[in-house]
């Protein structure tokens, strides 16, 4: 958090309730940073009404009490961007969690301590990129710091110290070894760069324009990749019941989604799944380096259990990071677990104000708060000139398992890709859990371009077929579940059967087995031609004459099953094919 | 400090209000002394400049505009010691067993601070309870919070008594060295009737349990103000057993249907705008701030490990208890009443029943290589042949293909030598994956798709089959 501290003029404490309370006579604007109480609690302006100012506190209020003192720092809540924001665990309000455990000597989270959201006195290498003369805009790069093994820190000019167009000439700039506050380069206009930046959570940093994005995110996950995929700047939704593979998928997308930098936001949620994240990702190594994955990985942690309003200001903590990495022409993938929880800060909050409830008593802007955040996602083209784009996956936890709600519902409306999480599959162990029949991802098409140059240029029929398998097997289930499998006609039988395939051995992927757990489009366009070889050759003989039960039966088939675990994938599929079509064919 | 007032405005349900010329801290602790002579507690739900709100734990009768108020100045704190081992208290944490006075280590704040992410250690040491449809296909681990899902009038307080049981074996009595136990079962009993709290007393005393117990009783006739703070007292001693003494620490809490019924009921006092089904919008925080108490914490001995007991109201798991519940917890164990009536004990439905931290918990060098595999193979075979039930109903099982009528047996007998052991039966890991393959091997190779061929090729049973069929003709 920003320490910077331009005091204006105190107040004192009127009243007390949870995390709301309220100030008289403080001299404050709407999202001002006040510290409140004896104690000095962080909190933040979000209402002001004649001499009343009501504040949301970040901190745990037991035993705060009217008439103490509330101090404005005259500032918005910032986060402080820069070198050292990857590799970090950080709670809602920016502040490092380890720095937190060493400042407060104690494993539980006391209060009263502030701590800057980057270190203040470590030094950083900066080798310049522009020279004494240049002209720089708004948001050029002036120097890059190798902030991890795996990324490149642009140093840029504040997107707010040039105006649009604007350009400064480059006084001085020096290589060599400077802490986060100390000047690298200076601009003719009296601007000073250092490698810290501050921007307020709230605000949008600026771009130029956005664009249609055409590359998709690569997740290793066949049902993702395969059928529903996201784009590079895309959004999606994870709506699903309590235990249904929401968080697994999360943490699936942040260790082997190939993007450049992943902003991982535990909104409201267990601690125990942050632990597992800080213990996993120094250990796992990033796909498309070969590097830690914390090494790309900024984590936001703010647990079910701490304070409320910390929950609600977590996830543009997280966005305004996102954004920053963007500027410098990064792709980064946000996840944000869970947008829900999030939402209910927002009630309870308002709730607090008494503000008139709609919708299940969320507030009236839910829907205008979400569109902003996701809004905030996208392929841009940067202030700098760069292209970059930030990601946002959210997931949602419906009441009662019930997309009908508010949160989900508003959600539905803003993002491009649905992955719908259903309970009855989660119950039968069928994970990722991801109803294929409800599911869907709007960027399909404007990505098949890629999929067809990078990997093979039949991608989209197959999976088209895929689809239409599978959707044949809904319809005939309905009558399964009347009169029973052998009742159908012999080539239903078999549809059911190929339906089979695609569903334990392609949609199905383990999570925890150490090669399942991702699948490279190549494996994943494999593992689909081989279902395809399957259903062409039975097709075949049963048309010759073979019974159902006979081509079933085959062999070679249940490999098909484990071509998933397989490391050397190229080679067993190409076995299996053609074991597939001489045991079948010697069949007629 | 603590002046005394007299300035009671309005009493309402579990409320009342008062006028106050000094500042109060919210949430600060409160005495109500009545006319009567009698004296009640109470804390600060929030303070305004002048007036302050005032949740009374024994409920407000009694109270009249006379009662005078006193202030304390301080937040409400649990009193610890190790030599809490043993007692009864009541659900305001008074020793209830006419033994002598706690004579307090340290004071603890109830509310408790959040533990750092950061601090945190990952849960992943097998606890064996001895159940198979737990070990097996849920397993428990040290620092896991695991709610049994159940509905009135089912045996959950056995299976919960014998996992305490069961589970709570010492591991230095293994080896011998009888350095007495580490492990602590703390009770926390929020409205349920003196029945069902005798059975859990009983069952302390037979087992000898009660000396590494610390029981807080909060009884159906007790006041349901003081819920709110029976779970606090009950987790504020836990944490301290687990973090500074070092013991593993189990913690029961029964009924968290009624904690949250009590905090409902405060909602309406308040006249907040309610949410879901009349429940506070702000339930998932609060019983996040219960929940998330437990776990393992880094450089400490200690442990502390969460079974809620709720039951559902209607049996119906969307209800908000249940689902807010388990949106926090680490899984579920569902007490099925149709199972029940089957006979069944434990009466487990293990299909939505789940332990999230089981993966991490298991396998080679925790417990055995092929425990994830068997665990995946069984719930999809229970869920096929749990299916192919419906359907058999409607076509008979003529009707059916051989391969469903496999899983038809496999379902059946799933249920009878796999969850069905008894509340008695202390079933090693062994013996229940030796059940599991036992069963397995009912189905042809080929259908265990979910497990590595290694591990089939180690424990398949080639006779499987005709095991089952000879059994059959047997019967
Ligand atoms: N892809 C997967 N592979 C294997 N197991 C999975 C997979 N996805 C989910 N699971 C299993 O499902 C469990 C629950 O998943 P997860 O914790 O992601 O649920 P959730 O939807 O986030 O629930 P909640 O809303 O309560 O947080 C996991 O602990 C794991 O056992
Ligand atoms: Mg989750």
């Amino acid at each position: 958090m920003s320490q910077t501290q331009t005091v204006r003029e105190d107040g004192t404490i009127a009243s007390v309730s949870g995390p709301v309370v309220t100030a008289r006579d403080l001299d404050a604007r709407m999202n001002d940073v006040v510290y409140v109480g004896k104690n000095g609690l962080m909190g933040e302006v979000i209402e002001i009404e004649e001499d009343i100012t009501t504040l949301q506190v970040y901190e745990e209020t037991s035993g705060v009490s009217p008439g103490g003192p509330v101090e404005n720092t005259g500032e918005p809540l910032s986060v402080d961007l820069g070198p050292g924001l990857l590799d970090t665990i950080y709670d809602g309000v920016q502040r490092p969690l380890d720095v937190l455990e060493d400042k407060m000597e104690s494993p539980y989270l006391r209060r009263g301590v502030d701590a800057p959201g980057i270190e203040l006195d470590k030094t950083w290498g900066f080798e310049p990129e522009v020279e004494a003369g240049d002209e720089v805009g708004r948001g050029d790069v002036v120097g890059i710091v190798e902030e991890t093994v795996t990324i490149d820190h642009k140093v840029m000019v504040p997107p707010n110290a040039l105006g649009e167009g604007e350009t400064a000439e480059v006084v001085s700039v020096d290589s060599g070894e400077f802490t986060v506050e100390e000047t690298v380069a200076e601009l003719d206009n009296g601007v000073e760069i250092q490698m810290r930046q501050e921007w307020p959570v709230r605000e949008p940093r600026p771009t130029v324009e956005k664009k249609t994005p055409t590359t998709p995110l690569v997740s290793g996950q066949r049902i993702l990749d395969g059928l529903f995929p996201i784009a590079k700047g895309g959004t999606a939704a994870i709506p699903g019941p309590f235990g249904s593979g929401k968080t697994v998928t999360q943490h699936q997308l942040a260790k082997y989604a190939d993007a450049d930098i992943i902003i991982y936001v535990g909104c409201g949620e267990r601690g125990n799944e942050m632990t597992e994240v800080i213990d996993d990702f120094p250990e796992l190594e990033d796909p498309s380096t070969g590097n830690p994955l914390m090494a790309r990985t900024s984590l936001i942690a703010n647990t079910s259990n701490m304070p409320v309003a910390a929950r609600e200001s977590c996830v543009y903590t997280g966005i305004t990071i996102a954004e920053f990495y963007r500027d410098m022409g990064y792709d980064v993938a946000l996840m944000a677990d869970s947008t829900s929880r999030w939402a209910e800060a927002m009630r309870e909050i308002s709730s607090r104000l008494e503000e008139m409830p709609g919708e299940e008593g969320y507030p009236a802007y839910l829907a205008a708060r979400l569109a902003q955040f996701y809004e905030r996602a996208g392929y841009f083209e940067n202030v700098n000139g760069t292209e970059g784009s930030v990601s946002a996956i959210g997931a949602v936890s419906p009441p009662g398992g019930d997309f009908s709600e508010p949160v989900t519902q508003n959600t539905l409306r803003i993002v491009k890709t649905f992955w719908a999480l259903d309970a009855d599959l989660a119950e039968r162990r069928h994970f990722p859990s991801i109803n294929w029949n409800e599911s869907y991802s709007l960027y399909k098409d404007q990505l098949d371009p890629w999929f067809q140059d990078a990997v093979a240029d039949d991608w989209p029929d197959r999976r088209q077929w895929a689809v239409d398998v599978l959707d044949e097997e809904a319809e005939l289930q309905e009558i399964v579940q009347l009169v029973g499998k052998d009742a159908l006609p012999e080539d239903q039988q078999l549809t059911l059967e190929v339906a089979r395939y695609l569903r334990e051995a392609y949609l199905q992927q383990n999570a925890f087995h150490p090669v399942d757990t991702y699948c490279p489009p190549e494996k994943t366009y494999l593992m689909l031609t081989t279902i395809q070889t399957f259903n062409d050759e039975a097709f075949d003989a049963l048309e010759a004459g073979v019974p159902v039960d006979e081509i079933i039966d085959t062999e070679a088939l249940p490999r098909i099953n484990r071509i998933g675990v397989q490391d050397d994938y190229e080679a067993y599929v190409d076995e299996l094919q053609s074991d597939i079509e001489s045991q079948i064919r010697s069949l007629y | 400090m603590s002046k005394q007032y007299q300035t009671i405005t309005e009493i309402s349900g579990p409320l009342v209000f008062a006028e106050v010329d000094e500042d109060i801290g919210y949430d600060e602790i409160v005495k109500i002394h009545t006319q009567q002579g009698e004296t009640l507690r109470g804390q600060v739900l929030e303070s305004s400049e002048g007036i302050v709100a005032i949740q009374v734990f024994e409920g407000t009768s009694g109270i009249d505009q006379k009662a005078s108020i006193e202030f304390e100045g301080k937040t409400m704190k649990m009193d610890l010691t190790e030599d809490l081992l043993g007692r009864v208290l009541d659900g305001s944490g008074r020793p209830i067993d006419g033994g002598p006075d706690i004579v307090p280590d340290t004071k603890e704040n109830i509310v408790g601070a959040a533990i750092n992410p950061y601090s945190r250690e990952y849960p992943e040491e097998f606890i064996e309870t001895g159940v198979s449809v737990i070990d097996g296909m849920n397993t428990l681990v040290r620092g896991q919070k695991l709610p049994i899902f159940s509905s009135s009038g089912q045996p959950h307080s056995e299976l919960a008594m014998q996992i305490a049981r069961q589970a709570s074996v010492p591991e230095e009595e293994a080896d011998g060295e009888g350095e007495g136990s580490e492990f602590a079962v703390i009770f926390g009993a929020m409205g349920i009737t003196a029945e069902e709290a005798n059975e859990f007393m009983e069952d302390f005393e037979r087992t000898g349990a009660l000396e590494r117990s610390v029981v807080f009783m909060n009884l159906a006739d007790d006041p349901a103000v003081e819920r709110m703070v029976t779970p606090r007292m009950v987790l504020t001693t836990a944490e301290y057993l687990a973090f500074e003494k070092d013991y593993h620490v189990l913690v029961i809490l029964t009924d968290m249907t009624n904690y949250c019924e009590a905090l409902r009921e405060i909602g309406a006092a308040r006249e907040e705008v309610p949410g879901r089904r009349g429940y506070p919008g702000y339930m998932y925080t609060d019983l996040a701030q219960l929940y998330e108490r437990a776990g393992r914490i880094q450089g400490r001995e200690g442990s502390v490990t969460q079974i809620p007991i709720l039951t559902m109201p209607g049996d119906d798991d969307t209800h908000p208890i249940p689902d807010l519940t388990g949106y926090i917890t680490e899984g579920q164990i569902y007490v099925d009443p149709d199972l029940n009536s089957q006979g069944l004990e434990p009466p487990v439905n293990v299909l939505p029943s789940l332990s999230r931290l089981m993966d991490d918990g298991i396998g080679e060098g925790l417990t055995r290589e092929d425990h994830a595999d068997v665990s995946d193979q069984m719930y999809a075979a229970y869920a096929e042949g749990e299916d192919l039930r419906d359907l058999v109903n409607i076509v008979g099982r003529e009707a059916l293909s051989e391969r469903d009528n496999k899983y038809l047996d496999f379902a059946d007998r799933f249920e009878q030598e796999f969850v069905d052991q008894g509340f008695d039966t202390d079933r090693a890991l062994v013996e229940t994956l030796s059940i599991g393959w036992d069963l397995l091997s009912m189905l042809p190779k080929e259908e265990l798709n979910r497990i590595d061929e290694e591990f089939i090729e180690e424990y398949y049973r080639e006779d499987g089959s005709e095991e089952t069929e000879a059994e059959a003709t047997a019967d």
